[in-house]
């Protein structure tokens, strides 16, 4: 028998175990009966019995919430955040998303107690401060556009193009026949052609030409008497502008065809060159990508859509008025209406920021930002061009796409050069996307990046490029420096685990 | 991996395996390796028409899918049920794990498909692309 | 611009490296005659400190220092202060949507105990990680059942939120120009305010693919939901519940029958803004998993076997299956699902509950102390933090009156239900004081008597 003895510790530098905010547990699983975040005040009216009140429809269990103190949560919360990348911390280049600095001015105004307080229903006298932030902000819409008429009820791009997409519905309805089908391009975000299938369209996939843009002659051909409207992203998903954008407008209409236009990339755009003046009849914005609101995790986002004379008849219902009185309205009477998208008016919170955003800009402000915006992108693509394939030599507005063709001779996928950016501290391009491009890196820099973080993110990818022709296999086991590695998504499609039980 | 000189394939990557008027169906090797792992198989009912080039079904992997057209017409006499659980039944044997079977309309339409020879070399031409 | 991080001579010196002589060139594609060469006509560039002073001035323009009984699909309750220090932290706030797992562990292990919390407190076996809002998840809930049981045919409620049925229309349009099949919508009882049970069951027949109710309903009453499920599911149809004041979960039995539910957050720690942003979500039973729209959170193990959680089941979603996509949804309201996870984190399992009670206190005692100034509907029936009240006064005059004394009233239910006559919706919630129903009612029994005369 031996004896064994404890050996002495003499300290490391290695933690014994993970703290807490590398190791943080769900809320469910740190919860012990009795705890408690919350008082209530006393009650200032005579108490009830639930069960006399409700009787059958009375709750007999209490759903299993945690129960937490006030420190557990905020601890529990700030641990979660520090997980996150956010625009915050450094760039955020995912192409056509437009991760743009949030500014904090945005976010302090609407949560002005007249403006967060105030309720949908409250008189409209009482809501002249609402009503007017609503019809400013549609007014610089209007401007930005270069459109006739607007409605802000929409809550994100993909409802937006829901609504755009029912008023040309209506607008052929009127005529008589609402027509068959919407074409639309191969290198379209995938809420268009699933928008044209929800509106009852077939869809017709258009594909793009070797220059990445619309076929123009092709597009002739195409179009006929069952076309509802042509839905095109311009600039571009490959951020090229379709600079025969008027022709392509003229051959619709020719048919009795309408032009819609995704805005996603109008960033590229504001205070350069309006949607109104090059034939485009119905389009939408992303409040939250081109006019600042936060993208908070996935949303919420804002999608106005903005329309052309000819379409305004059948806007959703309420539209904001200026009645003789000089008080503003909700008119609820306009009877060729598609009727209401959402209840109440929208995602009126982003309208506030939204606002802000436009104000703090002005006119020039706007503009350069614009600028800024295209000046990124075309930096990025001059100092990656001679490392990584563009397989379209079209100029580039706000963003650039890259392939991985050189870099798949290594066995290295755009997915892999992704995750090895994140080692570099930036959060990956856009992977994968736009589908014309096989194995594409969707870059969107933004007018918010300095040339310093531009430069350390040229580094970066210039580096990478460099370790797939040296060591592949440490790109292809990225990320490195991350609290989790790649995580197994097949397994997680194939046994759903979507919520938590306890064990 | 070998396709079976027995079966014959189609050029949306399904294969059928006759005996008689009845078929098993399912899809090759080489489609359930550009797929990659699969995570679900969208089964046809029993007693279903499906018709020659028509959809009845769809295979998914975690960021794809890939719709299933039928190699010949025929009404679906059994579905592989093991593949609502074990989809990765098709990665690890394509060939064998069938997915629907189908008593034939029109057992004829066989001759126009493809032989393993035939899908083999159309199957290698699609991959060097 | 404050909010540009490039001086002019590094803009020149960029644009040198580029190769180019002038930002002009890099807008040359565009052609000359759409390019903009004015100012647009917008305001001009503002200091923070005028934004400020524009939207105090605008917020001073809306109703202030006002008591309200407001309720009707927006309602406000006390948002702990931890909500707002939570979700304005930039982790969180300038996060994008979650699809690179590895470093937006937070964003997802958040939505995953958004799911659960939601699936506890609705009975239901899974949920997504929330919809634009009740109205438009309530649109989705149909379609989703259209496509379940391949029928047609939809009930709802003419007890549902007016303007929820509004949006169910619209989505529903071209469906009703194809199959010539509208949306019904099936009566409510005048005594109960609860659906027609009887109506119900003549109108589900084996081509209807669901019933769709709202509980408490647009009245605040609760439905007898064990006994339309049964009607509904008799006939093979799907049962959809749309809830409006979730709070009521906390003590209002939870529609387990329902086959999708379909829910709006807001009061889980939403302001009422407006009318938005605010939190849909549908939660269902786990086999219609398939057809259900949004995103979904996962658990699942990294490389290491640690615990971590993905995006998951997306080849349900349009940038995978595009137009056979079960939903158009990308952009969702994740910030405001966590505002609500973080309420709910905050009452947990008993603060839900006792807050719940005093809605409902606080309700009973608002129904009493104004029912006896006019006639309360419905009384009979089983409801939550609203009442109708049926006044001989019209509802713009009484509303009228309770203004001159910094109160807004209840909702005037005329343009919606003309049958009701003279009656309007109130809603009592926690921050209701006792003084301010007792000082409307006050308000209340000085109708003027021709007024009452009418």
């Amino acid at each position: 028998m031996t004896t064994q003895t404890e050996e002495k510790f003499i300290g490391t530098t290695r933690k014994v175990t993970a703290h807490q905010t590398q190791n943080e547990g769900l809320s469910f699983e740190k919860s012990a009966p009795g705890k408690k975040a919350y008082r209530l005040p006393p009650l200032d009216v005579p108490e009830v019995d639930p069960s006399a009140l409700l009787g059958e429809a009375r709750r007999s269990h209490n759903a299993e919430l945690p129960e937490l103190s006030e420190i557990e949560i905020i601890r529990h919360f700030t641990r979660l955040s520090t997980w996150n990348y956010a625009i915050d911390l450094g760039m955020y280049p995912l192409g056509s998303c437009t991760m743009k600095y949030n500014p904090r001015v945005n976010e302090f105004v609407s949560r002005l107690e007249g403006i967060a307080e105030a309720h949908p229903y409250q008189p409209e006298s009482l809501s002249q401060g609402s009503l007017g932030i609503i019809r400013l902000l549609q007014q610089c819409l209007l401007e930005i556009t270069g459109m006739d008429a607007i409605t802000l009820q929409p809550a994100a791009g993909a409802h937006g193009e829901f609504t755009g997409i029912l008023l040309v519905r209506a607008y052929h309805q009127a005529k008589g026949n609402p027509r068959r089908n919407v074409i639309i391009p191969d290198s379209a975000h995938g809420t268009n052609p699933a928008t044209a299938a929800v509106c009852g369209y077939d869809v017709v996939n258009f594909k793009s030409n070797a220059q990445g843009g619309i076929d123009v002659e092709a597009l002739a051909q195409a179009v006929n008497e069952d076309t509802a409207a042509l839905m095109l992203t311009n600039p571009s998903t490959i951020g090229v502008f379709e600079n025969e954008i008027h022709r392509i407008a003229d051959i619709l209409h020719s048919k009795g065809a309408l032009l819609y236009m995704d805005g996603a990339n109008m960033n590229a755009l504001c205070g350069k060159t309006r949607p109104g003046d090059f034939g485009v009849d119905v389009m939408h914005l992303n409040l939250h990508k081109t006019f600042s609101t936060p993208h908070g995790g996935g949303g919420p986002g804002s999608g106005p859509v903005a329309c052309k004379k000819i379409l305004e008849p059948y806007l959703p219902i309420p539209v904001v008025e200026q009645g003789s009185d000089g008080l503003l309205h909700l008119n609820y009477d306009r009877p060729q209406s598609v009727g209401r998208v959402r209840a109440f008016y929208g995602n009126f919170g982003m309208f506030v920021r939204a606002l802000a955003y436009t104000l703090a800009n002005g006119p020039d402000g706007l503009r350069q930002t614009t600028e800024d915006a295209v000046l990124n992108a075309n930096y990025i693509r001059k100092k990656l061009e001679d490392l990584y394939e563009l397989p379209y030599n079209t100029p580039s507005m706000h963003e650039v796409v890259f392939s991985d063709r050189r870099q798949l001779r290594n066995g290295v996928r755009t997915g892999d050069i992704a995750k090895r950016l994140i080692d570099y501290g930036f959060h990956p391009y856009t992977v994968s996307f736009p589908l014309i491009v096989p194995g594409a890196l969707m870059i969107e820099p933004t007018e918010s990046e300095s040339r310093e973080e531009l430069d350390l993110f040229v580094d970066a990818m210039r580096q990478i490029a460099r370790e797939v022709e040296e060591n592949p296999q440490l790109v292809l086991d990225a990320p490195h420096s991350t609290r989790v590695s790649r995580l197994d998504e097949t397994t997680a499609a194939r046994k759903p685990v979507l919520r938590w039980r306890k064990p | 991996m070998a396709y079976p000189a027995n079966y014959r394939y189609t050029r949306e990557h399904e294969w059928i395996d006759v005996s008689g008027s009845s078929a098993a169906v399912g899809i090759t090797d080489h489609a359930q390796d550009s797929l990659g792992d699969i995570v679900f198989v969208e089964l046809p009912k029993v007693g279903d028409r499906v018709e020659k080039g028509k959809v009845f079904g769809s295979v998914e992997s975690v960021k794809a899918v890939s719709d299933l057209y039928a190699p010949a017409s025929g009404t679906v006499t059994a579905i592989n049920e093991d593949l609502t659980t074990a989809p990765e039944k098709i990665n690890a044997d394509a060939h064998a794990a069938w997915i629907m079977k189908i008593e034939l309309s029109n057992p004829s339409e066989i001759d126009s498909l493809l032989t393993a020879a035939d899908y083999e070399a159309y199957a290698r031409e699609e991959a060097g692309h | 611009m404050r909010y540009l991080p490039k001086s002019d001579a590094e803009r020149a010196a960029m644009l040198r490296e580029i190769g180019v002589s002038s930002i002009d060139d890099l807008f040359a594609i565009i052609p000359e005659e759409y390019r903009l060469t004015r100012d647009l006509a917008i305001p001009r560039q503002m200091g923070e400190s005028e934004i400020v002073d524009h939207f105090k001035a605008a917020a001073a323009r809306n109703a202030n220092g006002y008591a309200s009984f407001l309720g009707a699909g927006v309602y406000r309750h006390y948002r702990p202060v931890l909500i707002d220090t939570i979700v304005q932290r930039g982790e969180f706030l300038t996060s994008y949507t979650p699809y690179q797992a590895e470093i937006t562990q937070g964003t997802l292990q958040a939505i995953f105990e958004f799911q659960t919390m939601i699936c506890e407190l609705t009975g239901m076996e899974i949920a997504n990680a929330s919809m634009y809002d009740g109205s438009t998840g309530a649109a989705e809930a149909a379609m989703m059942a259209l496509r379940i049981t391949g029928r047609d045919d939809v009930l709802v409620a003419r007890s549902v939120h007016p303007e929820y049925r509004e949006v169910m229309h619209t989505y529903a349009q071209h469906r009703e120009a194809a199959s010539g099949r509208a949306t019904r919508e099936i009566a409510y009882d005048p005594e109960s305010g609860r659906i027609d049970l009887a109506a119900l069951d003549e109108a589900v027949t084996d081509r209807t693919a669901c019933v769709l109710v709202q509980s408490p309903n647009f009245f605040g009453v609760i439905e007898d939901i064990p006994a339309i499920a049964e009607i509904a599911h008799n006939k093979g149809a799907l049962l959809i519940v749309s809830i409006a004041e979730a709070i009521s979960l906390g003590i209002v039995r939870p529609p387990v029958e329902a086959d999708i539910v379909a829910m709006e957050a807001q009061s889980y720690g939403v302001a009422p803004s407006y009318g938005g942003p605010f939190c849909g979500v549908i939660a269902a039973k786990e086999k219609y998993l398939r057809q259900m729209p949004g995103r979904l959170v996962g658990e699942t193990k990294d490389t290491r076997g640690r615990r971590g959680f993905v995006l998951t089941l997306s080849t349900r979603e349009q940038h995978i299956r595009r137009e056979k996509a079960t939903s158009n949804i990308c952009t969702n309201q994740a910030l405001v699902a966590l505002m609500a996870t973080v309420f709910m984190t905050v009452y947990g399992k008993e603060g839900i509950k006792d807050l719940a009670l005093q809605n409902l206190a606080k309700a009973g005692y608002a129904a009493k102390t104004l029912g006896a100034q006019g006639k309360l509907l419905f009384a009979g029936s089983p409801r939550f933090n609203e009442f109708v009240l049926q006044t001989d006064e019209a509802p713009e005059q009484l509303n009228a009156r309770l203004l001159e004394q910094k109160i807004i009233g209840g909702v005037a239910l005329e343009r919606w239900y003309p049958e009701l006559g003279n009656a309007t919706l109130w809603c009592a919630t926690e921050l209701t004081a006792r003084q301010q129903i007792d000082q409307a009612a006050a308000v209340l029994a000085q109708a003027p008597a021709t007024a009452a005369a009418r």
